[in-house]
């Protein structure tokens, strides 16, 4: 066996990862020193840190980094802790559990324009929605969702999308919890609550670990759902920062300050990356 | 476990009710797609009505779906073997060769599919926009296979290893060379786990939105534009957005129902077993 077969083989996917890493990232890089905007066409003359600046100023850049965290936080408490709920619901056989499973993991698989619109449209539109029609059903005043709720409404429809997600893996880690453990544990007189407590959410610690992180970084660059439906308003009330950087660039052409923005998200989400890195290459060989 | 205590009844009737409202949004995707405008906006909703199909024919006659459907097959079709291609020799390689360094460059390619996407963004559209790929069929398909080009190699490495060195072994003191090893041994061994990599890969293509909002408009439109030219104001249209979305999600709901367990190995990169 030669040696430089196994590096021929690799060297494929291992060459075209590296350029689809560095060039944009070099890009970004002198992007993000320059003057550069695609409507006013010049010489890209070096204005150090400027861009940053910009961007860092822009009234928007507050609320959206804002936003992005509280989006992020909220979508994964909820997909957590209604996750494992809903886990340990299917967890036990019943009559139809294998439908319930296939029907529980379907929003997962909907194209995030087509959640996002399905919601906007019939869901939450004020007047003919479902949930008007809900709300008025029980005595209640519509509400008009995308314009005085806009970040919650995202929150909901991320959510949505996200809850099979986390629930599928909770499903599929719950299948190795040892049962004969559960049966002494209920023979020395635990009760149900002590044994969900000591024994199930200990098992479940790792996969909510993974959960959380992964969802950190789909989720902090949420942009679909925004798009479609609230546009990142009323006024920035729904814009997050990859929102914002995609305004930047493609409706303000300004391609350096986008870049300084495109930076700062790396940034950010190579503080989540770090940790979920470390969780896998533990669990590697 | 705590759900055990609960008689079988009520747990069946809560696990059922609660699914059920966790997919309405869907069902009543569905349901819609078949109604006429007027029943689709009727106050009180409707459940009771003669189907029809008509939505589905004016979506097809209106906004050129099948283009669209078309861009999607081939984007994510391409791009899903496109990546398989590239991804089965490493993982092979770093499955059945290890060496000192195969941990760390899978752990670095783990490390770019952490990059979000967003912060690629204006340097890949700068690049396709000067060399005239922007809107094209090419730079989608490009675009798909890379971002899921290490979900596959890691999926796949995760599969090849699996596969017994025995049996490898054998193949060699029986004189089969590496083409011969992998064409005869391998491949048959890796076919599950090649068509569970490539059925995840089809799926997060075709469902894929940041990118084929950014990189393409009416030419090279995959589904997911399609759908979000109906965000306003088609999309008071109910009929015709539930049979557009449903003809655009229906196909790939049905093969994410067979590649779930795939899917958590996939996305998760073998943290959770």
């Amino acid at each position: 066996m030669n040696r430089l077969l196994p590096r021929a083989l690799m060297a494929p996917a291992v060459v075209t990862l590296f350029l689809w890493m560095i060039v944009p990232l070099v890009m970004t890089l002198y992007f993000s020193a320059v003057r550069y905007n695609l409507m006013q066409p010049g010489p890209k003359d070096f204005i150090g840190l400027a861009n940053f600046e910009y961007f860092v100023t822009d009234p928007d850049f507050g609320p959206s980094v804002w936003n992005t965290l509280l989006l992020l936080g909220s979508v994964i408490a909820i997909t957590v802790v209604l996750g494992v709920a809903l886990a340990l619901l299917v967890n036990e056989d019943f009559p139809g559990r294998g439908v319930v499973r296939v029907l529980l993991i379907s929003p997962f698989f909907v194209m995030p324009t087509a959640n996002a619109l399905l919601w906007k449209h019939m869901m939450m539109n004020p007047v003919y929605g479902v949930l008007a029609q809900v709300w008025i059903f029980f005595g209640g005043t519509p509400v008009d969702w995308l314009t005085d709720l806009p970040l919650l409404s995202v929150i909901l429809m991320v959510a949505w999308q996200w809850l099979p997600f986390a629930c599928l893996i909770f499903i599929t880690s719950l299948q190795s919890l040892d049962r004969d453990q559960m049966e002494a544990a209920g023979m020395d007189g635990a009760n149900p609550l002590q044994k969900f407590w000591f024994l199930t959410l200990p098992h479940l610690g790792r996969p909510i670990a993974v959960v959380v992180m992964i969802e950190m970084i789909f989720l902090m660059s949420v942009f679909a759902e925004i798009f479609t439906t609230t546009g990142g308003g009323p006024g920035n009330e729904s814009t997050n920062v990859a929102f914002l950087i995609f305004k930047q660039a493609l409706l303000n052409f300004d391609v350096g300050v986008a870049s300084a923005g495109a930076l700062f998200a790396v940034v950010l989400a190579n503080i989540a990356a770090v940790f979920l890195i470390r969780l896998i290459g533990k669990n590697l060989d | 476990m705590l759900m055990k205590h609960l008689p079988l009844l009520v747990r069946t009737v809560v696990a059922w009710a609660v699914t059920l409202l966790i997919v309405f949004p869907l069902i009543w995707l569905v349901i819609t797609a078949f109604k006429t405008e007027q029943q689709a906006i009727a106050i009180p909703p409707q459940l009771f009505f003669t189907p029809t199909m008509e939505s589905f024919a004016e979506v097809n006659l209106r906004s050129d779906y099948l283009l669209y459907a078309k861009n999607s097959v081939i984007a994510s079709f391409v791009s899903t073997i496109l990546g398989l291609m590239i991804a089965a020799p490493a993982a092979y390689s770093m499955a059945f060769f290890r060496t000192k360094r195969t941990r760390d460059i899978l752990m670095w390619m783990l490390s770019t599919k952490m990059m979000p996407a967003v912060g690629a963004l204006v340097p890949v559209y700068v690049m396709a926009q000067t060399v005239g790929l922007l809107d094209t069929l090419t730079a989608l398909t490009i675009v798909f296979m890379l971002s899921n080009l290490p979900i596959m190699v890691w999926m796949l490495y995760s599969g090849f290893k699996d596969i017994p060195p025995d049996i490898l072994e054998a193949a060699r003191m029986d004189g089969a060379n590496v083409w011969l090893e992998f064409l005869h041994v391998i491949r048959p061994l890796a076919m599950g786990s090649l068509a569970s990599t490539g059925l995840l890969c089809l799926v997060m293509s075709w469902n894929e939105a940041f990118w084929s909002l950014n990189l393409s408009s009416a030419k090279a439109g995959t589904l997911a534009t399609l759908i979000a030219s109906y965000s306003s104001p088609e999309g008071l249209f109910w009929a015709k957005l539930s049979a557009a979305s449903l003809m655009a999600i229906a196909p790939i709901v049905v093969v994410g129902w067979f590649s779930q367990k795939q899917l958590v190995q996939g996305l998760t990169f073998g943290a959770v077993k």
